[in-house]
């Protein structure tokens, strides 16, 4: 096989990046990334289920038989997202309120069914690890952008932290004069600044 | 045949497999998910609830022993009398339970007011439970002796409209509590003796 541990990681990050160049699993990016905070805490979550449940799909694909393997792959998905939301709920209770309904959903998350199915049935197990990590950062990273865009519009400033760590605190970057548009941090606000990004990498010729 | 069976198992072992490590999971995790729930949920809205008292409920609060299970009551005291009690309740609502905390008033038997604390209703209609002050503010200063209902099944509470399931669920709670504020009254009000000197 010509696949090699390196371009499966990093095709994720850019050249097949989710929600931009694949335009997949939408519903939390544009549902979770009013924040920064929230967007990179969606995104952690569904990477650590991307990657489980990739693990574990290639390590069972030749046990899964092929008629029941979306129920099969259903069962391990939904078994890391309750692991996620009970660990969530445990360690870091005001994201698990702010994501809300969102973290269940990553169960339907197109993104994790759609690399089990298309990927890590069909591969070893570390190349879909790296598949699995790589779709998983970047999708934190585009998350996080996008509500960092959202954020900054939506109020002026970033303040927030990951899991408790990293705090940071960015007061209004466009100085006192700056009215928040609060448009960017409500629904119609997520398609448009989503738009808008893809619009800007799309300007940026992909290899 | 043998394909056949063959799914039936591998299904099966998966599912055994993925329900026995949640419970184990749900077990470690319990404990500290319920104190981040009184720090976080119940905390604030036992103390908002009971925002004029002179003390702190969430700090003055005892387990009490009902039948096999074990209650949280927190205390009000106003003026220097500790006469509320705050005791938890829960009922089956739309999406899932609804937990809820309900704030009586021993003196006059009233309710000094209740909260709805944790909930999965749907955004928007019955999420007002939580989110809508006005619902639950309804419930405060009301008598305790006649049962709670929505204005549709011949009570005086005003459900919230495009929640109505969300609503009697609410009344079902607060009326529980008041269920088991009745039975618990001799203990409670020994408990209470204790902290009145």
């Amino acid at each position: 096989m010509a696949k090699s541990i390196a371009t499966e990681f990093t095709k994720g990050l850019w050249k097949e990046v989710p929600p931009f160049r694949l335009v997949l699993g939408l519903c939390p990016v544009l549902g979770v990334t009013t924040s920064m905070k929230n967007g990179i805490g969606m995104g952690l979550a569904t990477t650590f289920v991307l990657l489980c449940s990739n693990i574990l799909v290639s390590l069972l694909r030749k046990v899964i038989p092929p008629k029941v393997r979306i129920a099969c792959f259903i069962i391990i998905i939904a078994t890391f997202v309750i692991v996620v939301e009970q660990v969530m709920a445990a360690f870091a209770y005001e994201l698990f309120m702010s994501l809300g309904v969102f973290i269940p959903l990553i169960v339907v998350n197109c993104i994790v069914l759609g690399r089990a199915e298309a990927f890590a049935s069909k591969n070893g197990v570390a190349l879909s690890a790296a598949d699995g990590l790589g779709m998983g950062i970047g999708f934190t990273v585009s998350l996080g952008l996008l509500g960092a865009v959202r954020e900054l519009i939506g109020t002026g400033g970033l303040s927030g932290d990951v899991f408790g760590f990293l705090p940071y605190h960015l007061p209004s970057i466009f100085g006192a004069a700056f009215q928040p548009l609060e448009f960017a941090v409500q629904a119609p606000g997520a398609f448009v600044a989503l738009g808008l990004l893809l619009c800007l990498m799309n300007l940026i010729p992909s290899k | 045949m043998g394909e056949m069976i063959k799914m039936v198992v591998v299904l099966t072992v998966l599912s055994i497999i993925s329900g026995g490590s949640l419970s184990w999971l749900k077990e470690i995790t319990e404990p500290k998910i319920e104190n981040q729930v009184m720090t976080l949920v119940k905390g604030p809205a036992i103390r908002q609830i009971l925002a004029k008292a002179d003390n702190d409920p969430v700090e003055d609060r005892f387990k009490i022993q009902d039948g096999e299970a074990e209650r949280n009551v927190f205390v009000g005291v106003f003026d220097s009398s500790p006469d509320t009690v705050v005791l938890e309740s829960a009922a089956s609502g739309y999406g899932d339970i609804i937990g809820m905390v309900v704030a009586i008033n021993m003196s006059d038997e009233t309710l000094r007011g209740i909260a709805v604390t944790t909930h999965k209703e749907t955004p928007g209609l019955g999420s007002m439970a939580k989110d809508n002050p006005r619902f639950a503010a309804q419930f405060a200063g009301k008598s305790i002796t006649r049962p709670f209902q929505v204005t549709t099944d011949g009570g005086e509470i005003s459900a919230l409209s495009g929640a109505t399931i969300t609503s009697r669920a609410v009344c079902n709670g607060v009326n529980q509590a008041i269920e088991t504020y009745t039975r618990l009254k001799p203990q409670l009000e020994e408990n209470i003796q204790g902290m009145r000197k």
